[in-house]
């Protein structure tokens, strides 16, 4: 099974937070391949993916942020339409939950965070999906 | 060593009739009694009340408080009633401004301490022939002499090692091997810490129990305690402006400490309205001595918050009523949409909760014409997820949960870890930023 692993980074409700964690990241040299960022009126969480997750984890600890990181589906798609009713079904069929999906648009990558990755990568490859590893999210060739 | 149950004195196992009945005649001796002190003399006398008007245990509601300001103004024995030569001994407390207050003891009035003292420690699993480590300050403060009298009456042998000085301390239980230990909370943690950096082994001492008071502490302390020293722990209560240690103390069973009933009347009141509270609710503990020669002291409002426990028989086979441990201070209390909401009980529901830190920071505010109620609290990294659904669940879970602890709704808001100031009083718990009433 491939996946994608995903920077989780507690937001508090307070002005420039997330600016913060981004400047600290950017300060250091990594770059940020995507980002989404969930929020309520009290609390916020910031999801990113970043070439190498453990480096910039421990970075964001030391800053004294909750980070964890967590395993995503990052799944290939290609323009044609109904693509993603076509994984929303399939997922569905088999009862895995859809926690949240985000895109990184120009690779046309779609990262799914779902209940469970071994079932959803099963039936996403037997369909003819292609997932990447998260190495791969960062080739060339992809 | 098996933690056997036994009774020192058989006032611990009266009925309730008995009990009331004893307390109904000493109270009255005692409005007798205080008559001859002016500062009572006068209080009474506006009121319009005297002995006679005492013919229940709920009769002393109609007496006036005595705080801690009567005591300042009365500086130094304007409260004292007996002539200072039938005096044996003073202390004295430290006040937070400048002069302490003092309070005196007759020969009698040390030999009940004594006896109060020794009924608790009996009730702990102290025995003859045992020895006690005081580790305790002697001096002014009540807690080293009080602690060291009931010893002395139980007969076990004491060192009276006092406050301070880890190293000495160790040397003494690995030399000596005491099997009681008498010390704060607060003193206890610092014996196991030095534990685990010197490395001590645990088999290196011969302690037993541990008798832990003179400050609030916590179930969780004592679980640690407990499992670090490999001791039984047995909490007690006093106040030096009352006496000392020794108002109530628990038994080996940890179901609340015993009251001395005989010795002492305890209500449990509302702090704002000063009306009683039921057993097993909240409130401020007030204070009558029942037994006292020198200084007899009369509802002292001690801002002490617990409850009182009457619903549940004790196995160990004691009567008295018993009261929780010390929750936190009336001083603290905050009003919040007209509920009495103690900061304490905020912490004690964030102390259930294991997704969050007990750090935790009040604000109030006023926005319209309802308060609003936050409570800022330090997110546990453990229980961090990147699922919103399961931080809304967290939020409201601990938002649940402090409304059960204090009866009103307070808005969580999580922030991270080591982001509020570790508080060292009240003050830096609370942040009331509401318009203050008139
Ligand atoms: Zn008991």
């Amino acid at each position: 099974m491939k996946t994608a692993k995903q920077l989780s980074v507690f937001l508090e409700n307070k002005p420039g937070h997330a600016y913060n964690i981004c400047k600290t990241l950017g300060d250091a040299g990594i770059n940020i391949f995507t980002l989404s960022l969930a929020d309520t009126n009290q609390f916020g969480l910031l999801r990113l993916i970043v070439e190498n997750p453990e480096t910039a984890g421990e970075l964001l600890k030391k800053s004294g942020v909750i980070v964890n990181i967590t395993e995503l589906l990052a799944v290939k798609i290609d323009n044609r339409p109904g693509v993603l009713a076509k994984i929303y079904e399939l997922l569905s069929s088999l009862d895995i939950n859809l926690e949240y999906a985000y895109a990184f648009a120009m690779r046309r990558i779609f990262l799914l965070r779902v209940s469970d990755n071994e079932k959803a990568f099963q039936i996403l490859s037997e369909n003819d999906f292609t997932l990447l590893s998260h190495e791969e999210l960062f080739s060339d060739e992809n | 060593m098996k933690l056997e149950n036994k009774i020192w004195d058989k006032a611990e196992c009266l009925s309730r009739d008995e009990i009331e009945n004893i307390q109904v005649q000493k109270l009255r001796a005692t409005v007798k009694q205080v008559m001859s002190v002016p500062f009572y003399a006068q209080k009474f006398k506006e009121i319009g009340i005297g002995p006679e008007d005492i013919k229940s245990v709920a009769d002393v509601r109609h007496l006036p408080f005595t705080t801690k300001t009567d005591m300042r103004n009365n500086y130094p024995l304007g409260l004292m009633a007996v002539p200072k030569e039938k005096v044996l001994r003073f202390h004295g407390s430290s006040g937070t401004t400048g002069k302490p207050t003092f309070v005196a003891y007759t020969k009698n009035d040390l030999e009940m301490w004594s006896d109060m003292v020794a009924r608790f420690l009996y009730a702990g699993g102290a025995r003859p022939g045992n020895t006690a480590q005081i580790s305790f300050g002697y001096g002014l403060f009540t807690g080293g002499f009080g602690l060291h009298y009931g010893l002395e009456k139980i007969g076990s042998s004491i060192i009276p090692a006092a406050s301070g000085n880890t190293r000495r301390q160790f040397t003494l239980l690995q030399d000596l091997k005491p099997e009681l230990l008498v010390c704060t909370p607060t003193y206890a943690l610092r014996l196991i810490e030095y534990m685990e950096e010197e490395k001590i082994p645990r088999e290196s001492l011969n302690l037993k129990v541990a008798f832990l008071g003179s400050e609030p502490w916590t179930e969780d302390m004592r679980l640690y305690i407990e499992d670090k020293l490999q001791v039984n722990t047995c909490n007690n209560y006093g106040l030096s402006e009352v006496i000392g240690p020794g108002i109530s103390g628990e038994c080996v069973y940890h179901t609340g400490m015993h009251i001395q009933e005989d010795y002492f009347l305890v209500e449990c009141l509302d702090p704002e309205t000063l009306e009683p509270v039921p057993d097993g609710q909240l409130g401020e503990l007030v204070i009558t001595a029942l037994n006292k020669e020198a200084m007899p002291m009369i509802r002292y409002r001690t801002r002490d918050l617990a409850y009182l426990i009457s619903d549940t028989d004790c196995p160990c086979g004691r009567t008295t009523k018993r009261m929780s441990r010390i929750k936190g201070r009336s001083d603290d209390m905050l009003i919040i949409r007209g509920v009495n909401v103690f900061p304490s009980q905020v912490e004690e529901a964030l102390l259930q909760c294991k997704d969050v830190t007990p750090n935790f920071l009040i604000v109030l505010d006023r926005p319209g014409s309802l308060d609003r109620s936050v409570v800022k609290v330090e997110m546990a990294p453990a229980f961090f997820s990147d699922k919103m659904s399961e931080m809304q669940m967290l939020k409201n879970r601990l938002e649940e949960t402090i409304r059960s602890y204090t009866g009103i709704h307070f808005e969580v808001d999580l922030v991270q870890p080591q982001s509020i100031e570790r508080f060292t009083g009240k003050a830096a718990r609370v942040i009331d930023n509401r318009p203050k009433e008139k």
